[in-house]
């Protein structure tokens, strides 16, 4: 016992409190590509439930739109419906895959310039920065004591923070629901609670995550890195730090003296810059890392410094490992390989996926009908013998229009049929009207004479025609006897 | 207790990857240090002070012979009521129009057909599935609600008819009585007159009849006995509730012996009177639903 008695005394901290990160702002060509993108992406997110489209009378004219009520899903001009969810697992293999690819051309894309996470949190860095000023300021305003202007700073940046958090969370209520309706409910209090309370907690997210956790999502709460760091390879661009040039690092003054002197000298002058700009506050210069979301803001700024200096720039930027490695030995390097076996096979599988998947909605059927044959009774015998299969035909009306659909079969010459609540026509086809987008379930007899009710079954097929679009629908199913 | 294979000593720093370790080894093998964010550990006592919150708000803790009840005094029991009632008074207002609306109102509009069907069928499942089978199959002695053949009338109001008063159900004054009289048991008809009955009916419906027998002396039997309720041609006779004898469905059996012990001993169905016990909407929605299960006249 007397060595574990000893060791909580020598043991480290289990636990270590989040450093904060206080990047510097930068200019160049990555930190214009990062501020494009985030108005793309936010110009998208915040005003896309107000596009209209219009889909006719009966259907809501939002070109986005969940509508869980009437279990519909409204895309321009694709319109879902709840057993075709299987679009959904398409979309969620076609964004892993096209991850895949990203991946393996130039490295953590997505974490750098496109996850919400990095717009949002680059968003909130550029209020603060407004507000609060550069690095240096920020640095200095939270080692102050609480002043009536710290205090004013503080709570300024706060407010605008949750403003924008408040609009994220609207924003994100609006594709539940007609949006300039909503709008205009919210703002007078007559919205539904459950609006309210998911803006709330979409407010609640954006602000703790984007204002305050931060890095610490990629870090502690992401998996896309642990995957990231097991799925690149060295052929893959990455952001790097080209420690071939950059090393040994040697300020302005001591390279001079190493060169006079015969000896080696890097072009990393050690100013830096690299991590006084880091969003997540690593060091490129370690290598690739789970820290690094490769935003290129660290190339912005050695550029920079190497362009002050008269140094060619591009001592930190989008290399593959291979490269470096080979130019480190002094050997040539090889050329970039986009076009290598994993490369083929991702883009092979997103062109399967993405052409099945447009294949499907190109040839998407728009009058349905399913079929289940009553159980109980199987058939029933009729006071001249006759025999009588009951059914009940699912129909699905996927257009905006209310349609009259006739129902026919395909079966032995003295069969009869009748829809139960249909109108009869004079050639004896029920005639049912199905409501637009919608379906509805109908109940069929069909009864056959003596001679041609064999049993124990025989197979029929049972057709539904659309009067005003000129559509079909057939099923099969069997015709019992005893 | 000491592991023996465990050793603690100062925490060093690992070479490789230059982090520091918490000066455990296994076997050797040393653990590095990697500590996890402060905030982990804050949010793990929010989930500890949130489930406090729980116990509060719901109820939680067994007492004695109860359990506290939390401060709004939630019930889950209290929910399902609330949401029961709120399903009731839909239901009641999709079924307004059944009140009022007369039964070949609502088999002619479509939505008032969905909602009388619907309702129907959940209350057949509820009250007369014991007797006529799921789906209204019937068996032997209980009717089959599906074919064409009915005892007192398919048509909409005979059918709303049986099930408001049913059949030989004496508490009910409107009832619908008729009797089968047993005419072996009674002693009106000997044992070969009945034979010979059974198969002069048998004859009427096309089934097969037994080696030599006696058609004519049955059909003397049969205007004697059975001509004044099933009819001189057997047709039957649905104001006496009185079966077609001349179709193919045999509510008691078609075998020669099912048919003697019909004669024999009689048949008195007996079906409940349903108006004291549901309400007029829902029996409205059910003689659609029976009336739409396929024989409906």
């Amino acid at each position: 016992m007397t060595s574990n008695a000893a060791i909580p005394d020598e043991d480290g901290p289990l636990y270590v409190s989040a450093k904060k990160v206080y990047p510097q702002s930068v200019k160049g060509r990555f930190r214009r590509i990062k501020w494009a993108l985030l108005a793309f992406c936010l110009g998208i997110y915040y005003f896309l439930p107000f596009v209209r489209w219009d889909r006719g009378p009966a259907l809501p004219d939002q070109a986005v739109m969940v509508d869980f009520e009437r279990r519909r899903f409204y895309f321009f001009f694709i319109e879902l419906w709840p057993q075709e969810v299987y679009y959904l697992t398409g979309l969620l293999i076609l964004a892993a895959i096209v991850l895949f690819l990203m991946n393996a051309i130039a490295g953590r894309i997505w974490c750098g310039y496109l996850c919400p996470q990095t717009v949002w949190t680059d968003l909130f860095f550029a209020v603060e920065r407004l507000i609060e000023g550069d690095r240096r300021d920020r640095i200095k305003l939270d080692s102050q004591g609480w002043s009536a202007s710290k205090i004013g700073l503080k709570a300024a940046k706060h407010f605008v923070w949750l403003m924008i958090a408040w609009w994220t969370g609207g924003a994100w209520v609006l594709y539940f629901s007609d949006a300039p309706t909503l709008v205009k409910d919210l703002a007078t209090f007559q919205a539904p609670f459950s609006a309210y309370l998911w803006i709330g907690i979409l407010t609640a997210t954006t602000y703790v995550f984007a204002g305050h956790m931060r890095e610490q999502v990629c870090l502690y709460m992401c998996p896309w890195p642990r995957i990231q760091a097991a799925l690149t390879d060295s052929d893959a661009l990455n952001v790097t730090y080209k420690f071939d040039r950059g090393e040994p690092r040697a300020s302005v003054k001591q390279a001079a003296q190493l060169k006079a002197a015969g000896q080696p000298a890097g072009d990393c002058v050690e100013c830096k810059q690299c991590i006084a700009v880091c969003p997540t506050g690593i060091d490129i210069r370690e290598g690739t890392q789970l820290g690094c979301i490769q935003c290129g803001l660290c190339i912005d700024a050695c550029d920079d410094v190497m362009g002050k200096l008269g140094r060619p720039t591009g001592l930190i930027g989008y290399d593959t490992l291979k490269a470096v490695e080979a130019r480190a030995c002094s050997t040539t390097p090889p050329a970039l390989r986009l076009v290598r076996p994993r490369t083929i096979l991702y883009a092979a599988i997103i062109a399967f996926v993405g052409g099945a998947m447009l294949y499907q909605l190109a040839t998407r059927a728009f009058l349905g009908m399913s079929v289940v044959h009553e159980r109980t009774p199987l058939f029933t015998t009729l006071k001249d013998g006759s025999i009588r299969n009951a059914y009940t035909l699912r129909i699905a009306n996927k257009r905006s229009e209310e349609r009259p659909v006739a129902i026919t079969l395909d079966a032995p010459m003295g069969t009869t049929w009748e829809v139960v609540g249909a109108q009869q026509t004079a050639d004896w086809r029920p005639i049912v009207v199905i409501p637009p987008d919608s379906t509805l379930d109908v109940r069929l007899f069909v009864t056959m004479p003596q001679p041609q009710a064999k049993g124990p079954s025989q197979m029929i097929q049972i057709k539904a025609a659309d009067l005003s679009f000129g559509e079909n629908a057939t099923v099969k199913d069997n015709f019992f006897a005893p | 207790m000491t592991n023996p294979n465990h050793t603690a000593h100062e925490p060093d720093f690992d070479a490789v990857t230059g982090q520091s370790t918490t000066g455990h080894s296994w076997d050797g093998i040393r653990e590095l240090n990697t500590p996890l964010p402060r905030w982990w550990l804050w949010t793990f006592y929010v989930t500890i002070l949130w489930s406090i919150g729980y116990w509060l708000v719901y109820p939680a803790w067994p007492l004695i012979s109860s359990h506290t009840t939390g401060l709004f005094g939630y019930s889950s029991r209290a929910a399902v009521a609330v949401e029961v009632q709120a399903l009731e008074q839909r239901r009641d207002q999709q079924a307004a129009g059944l009140k009022t609306a007369s039964l070949e109102e609502i088999k002619a509009s479509p939505d008032m057909l969905r909602v009388a069907l619907a309702r129907g069928k959940a209350s057949f499942a509820e009250n007369c599935v014991g007797c006529h089978g799921q789906g209204g199959t019937g068996a032997p002695s209980y009717p089959n609600l599906t074919d064409d053949d009915w005892i007192w009338g398919g048509a909409l109001k005979d059918i709303e008819a049986t099930i408001q008063h049913g059949i030989r159900w004496t508490q009910n004054a409107d009832t619908r009585m008729g009797e089968m009289l047993a005419f072996g048991r009674q002693g009106m008809l000997k044992k070969d007159e009945i034979e010979q009955v059974v198969d002069f009916v048998r004859s009427l419906a096309k089934l097969d009849t037994a080696k030599g027998a006696n058609l004519a002396a049955g059909k003397t039997l049969y205007d004697a006995n059975c001509a004044s309720c099933h009819g001189e041609a057997g047709k039957g006779n649905r104001e006496v509730g009185a079966p077609d004898l001349t179709d193919a469905i045999w509510l008691y059996g078609s075998s020669r012996e099912a048919m003697i012990e019909s004669v024999h001993n009689g048949r008195a169905g007996i079906m409940p009177a349903w108006a004291s016990r549901l309400d007029p909407v829902t029996i409205k929605a059910l003689t659609v639903y029976v009336h739409s299960l396929g024989g409906g006249q």
